[in-house]
């Protein structure tokens, strides 16, 4: 407190400094207030597109720049503002939902995850596109699995499929046969596959045996290439599709955890500081694949786009090293191997003011030549039958048989709104085995403890 | 403000009865009415923030799926949700384990001891150490935890001085999370606690001191009994300051260990943003940030009371 005599020898002095300090502060808020009010200028005439670019996946950022040049070409007096978000998959969807949040900042145009978008039309940030399906003729072409992709709960149709994948064991040939396993390989079972990780790690101490994404870090490559690439090879299964429920307490559902533990336990698989680095799905494909660091990668069809003359890691050789196996089934029961499909798409943001305009791009982004062009560049299992027939792209690159060979055992993520909630969860399951935080009973265990928490007992079955 | 500005009239006024009062009272308002813009503007800018959080943490508000379209109120859900949540209590005990000993003791007492340290040395030592001590505390924080990331990593600066004298060094980042996160947070923040210092102990009269020394008391002795006490405000606002500063701390503990592993450096901040932002539940995130913001007041009341800045 301060001692009287000051106080008013203040007193006399601070009129004049209130008042300087009150139009100080007027003025800055002026300046502030007058700021904000400024506004986006949007008119119309400016189309946003929103898509993700980050680490090896720069093929989707080509492809958006080569549109944008033929709609302003197309089209004079439009212009095209690309929005490229550089970040790993869960910070896109935060970045893109914050975007879509506000309608200054919301997207005409973007670049959506098939899971993703029935949770994004119960949000209300996508505009169905029906009106434009109708009269566009080139629909047809579209395969019905890739059409049910963008459906949202009510039915209607929110997003353009661009392309899909399937996910395998993605080996190199060469320290396979140095470490004297027969090529090509076919393991029959996960014992088979820990067998053989065993051995290279065994033969080849300073090789990674084997990469299978496990940490939250890596968002939903842990929960897609990762966990339901194991738990889908089990007798159970995530979500049951006759009842709507999700399953809880599965017995496949901790032997996959299990799985995740005998690898990382046991030194088949990357350290457990490099597992939990944002970085690692840039780095198994840029660097300890190409550089032999790494034996075996879980991972998707789209891998050879990052090796391609164009990819962000050119690697020339890619095919002659790298070889490619389809996941078994736990024990080898039928049909003996599993895959997972996913997939993205375009869709249009429902704050967009030009909805037309908005179509246009989508239209024109993913047309015959388009959709071929960035299936082939990023590696892409085509979703337009005249694509999948051209043969400019069977010849673009040899791995695309194999991968196409697999969609009869694929499987396809519950397609649910609260899917991505979920997912997280298995995320978080995964790293806490991992780590060692939890046995993968206690994480099975947690995770039926959230999935109630998120859905509900009654949305449950054991 | 208007409360100071009250405040010394109020003592004052005594027993000269209402009128005189009321007539003071309605002056002092008369008085204020140019800081109205100004309180107006901290309603607005800083007030209105905290009850819209407070609002929020009451609402299922969230980023995607239908509590996107329009968040609706559901009472204490968030609270209940969070209180049986296991990771929850994991995380204020990492909280308070970061606060104690990054900011109470880390940063205070390297602060002290090098504010201490600085009034005997001589120019050029004391101009090179407030340089470097100064220089990790004035870069950008998400600079200074990237060199902290880049110095803990396992093939990081700190591993590769051990492995020169041949010692294989840990992980630290993933063995020792908590470990490393609070070292970097006292290597950033011990600099705002020896510049407070170092002002305090020069405003202590140096008389005081000599005549300590006259009377034959002991370096520590000084220390104890005579400079701690007269720098008792100082401490007291310091460990305020650092408190609020410590519990707060996100980037940091962000870039070098993301909370982990697992859930093992992720402090009360981290677990917001896992919630709030990662995960998309806006509502149950902004639960978490006013547990924070309550953990800080108390600790400011609690620092307040215990040292008493107000009686000399």
């Amino acid at each position: 407190m301060r001692p009287a005599p000051r106080t008013t020898a203040l007193a006399r002095r601070a009129p004049k400094k209130r008042v300087l300090a009150t139009l100080a502060a007027i003025a800055g808020a002026a300046l502030l207030l007058s700021g904000c009010a400024g506004g986006s200028g949007d008119d119309g005439k400016t189309i946003k597109v929103a898509y993700q670019k980050f680490g090896n996946f720069i093929q989707l950022d080509k492809h958006m720049k080569k549109v944008k040049a033929e709609y302003e070409k197309a089209n004079p007096g439009m212009k095209v503002e690309l929005v490229p978000i550089a970040a790993q998959e869960t910070d896109y969807f935060t970045k893109l939902a914050l975007m879509n949040k506000s309608s200054s900042t919301a997207p005409d145009v973007m670049y959506e995850d098939t899971f993703q978008v029935k949770s994004d039309v119960d949000a209300g940030y996508l505009a169905p596109l029906d009106s434009y399906i109708d009269k566009w003729d080139e629909w047809d072409q579209f395969f019905d699995n890739a059409k049910q992709a963008g459906l949202g709960d009510d039915g209607k149709t929110y997003g353009i499929s661009m392309g899909t994948d399937t996910r395998a064991l993605w080996y190199n040939k060469q320290l396979f046969e140095q470490a004297g396993i027969a090529v090509p390989w076919e393991p029959k079972s996960w014992d088979e596959v820990l067998d053989t990780a065993k051995t290279i790690k065994q033969k080849l101490p300073d090789v990674i045996p084997m990469n299978v994404y496990s940490s939250t870090a890596q968002g939903e490559a842990a929960s897609m290439q990762g966990f339901e690439m194991l738990l889908y090879g089990t007798k159970d299964t995530l979500y049951d599709t006759d009842s709507k429920k999700w399953v809880t307490g599965s017995k496949g559902f901790t032997d996959s955890l299990q799985f995740i533990k005998d690898l990382y336990g046991g030194g088949l698989a990357p350290s457990p500081d490099q597992a939990l680095d944002k970085n690692v799905g840039t780095k198994v494909g840029a660097e300890w694949l190409p550089q032999g660091k790494l034996a075996i990668a879980l991972d998707g069809s789209w891998m050879s786009g990052t090796w391609l003359e164009d990819g962000s890691a050119p690697w020339p050789e890619w095919n002659d090293v790298m070889g490619q196996a389809p996941m078994p089934t736990q024990d080898g029961d039928d049909p003996g191997s599993v895959s997972m499909s996913g997939g993205w798409t375009l869709a249009m943001g429902s704050k967009s003011k030009n909805k037309d305009a908005a179509w246009d791009f989508i239209a024109l982004a993913l047309n015959k030549e388009n959709s071929k062009s960035y299936d082939i560049a990023a590696s892409q299992i085509a979703v337009r039958d005249d694509v999948s027939k051209d043969p400019e792209y069977a010849d673009a690159n040899p791995s695309f048989a194999f991968f196409s060979s697999i969609v009869p055992v694929t499987h396809f993520r519950p397609a649910t709104s609260d899917y991505s909630k979920i997912s997280l969860n298995i995320q978080v399951a995964m790293e806490a085995v991992l780590t060692g935080q939890q046995s993968p009973k206690e994480a099975a265990a947690a995770w039926d403890e959230s999935v109630v928490g998120i859905v509900g007992e009654k949305n449950t079955t054991k | 403000m208007t409360a100071t500005a009250a405040t010394p009239d109020a003592l004052r006024g005594g027993p000269s009865g209402d009128r005189r009062r009321r007539g003071r009272l309605g002056r002092d308002l008369l008085r204020s009415t140019p800081l109205l813009p100004a309180v107006v503007l901290l309603a607005i800018f800083l007030l209105g923030p905290v009850i819209s959080a407070f609002y929020g943490a009451f609402t299922n508000s969230a980023l995607s799926g239908a509590a996107a379209q329009g968040a609706e109120f559901i009472g204490f859900k968030n609270f209940t949700d969070l209180f049986a949540d296991p990771d929850f209590p994991k995380s204020v005990v990492l909280t308070f384990v970061f606060l104690f000993f990054s900011a109470v003791v880390g940063q205070n007492v390297l602060g002290l001891a090098l504010a201490l340290l600085m009034r005997s040395a001589n120019k050029v030592v004391r101009a090179i150490v407030s340089t470097i001590v100064v220089g990790a505390w004035i870069l950008p924080e998400i600079v200074a935890s990237f060199a902290a990331y880049a110095f803990f990593t396992k093939e990081g600066t700190l591993n590769g001085m051990l492995a020169a004298i041949g010692i294989t060094g840990p992980t630290w980042l993933y063995t020792f999370p908590m470990l490393a996160v609070i070292l970097a947070n006292i290597w950033r923040g011990a600099a705002f606690s020896m510049l407070v210092y170092s002002a305090a102990i020069n405003d202590v009269p140096p008389e005081i001191t000599e005549s300590a020394e006259v009377d034959g008391a002991t370096g520590w002795q000084r220390l104890v009994r005579i400079t701690i006490p007269m720098i008792r405000r100082s401490i007291s606002t310091n460990l305020m300051l650092t408190t609020l500063q410590t519990l707060s701390v996100f980037t940091l503990i962000y870039v070098m260990t993301g909370g982990g592993p697992g859930t093992n450096s992720s402090t009360l901040p981290l677990l917001a943003y896992k919630e709030g932002i990662a995960f998309g539940q806006l509502g149950f995130g902004t639960a978490i940030a006013l547990i924070l913001l309550v953990v800080g007041a108390l600790c400011s009341i609690v620092y307040i009371r215990a040292l008493k800045p107000e009686v000399d």
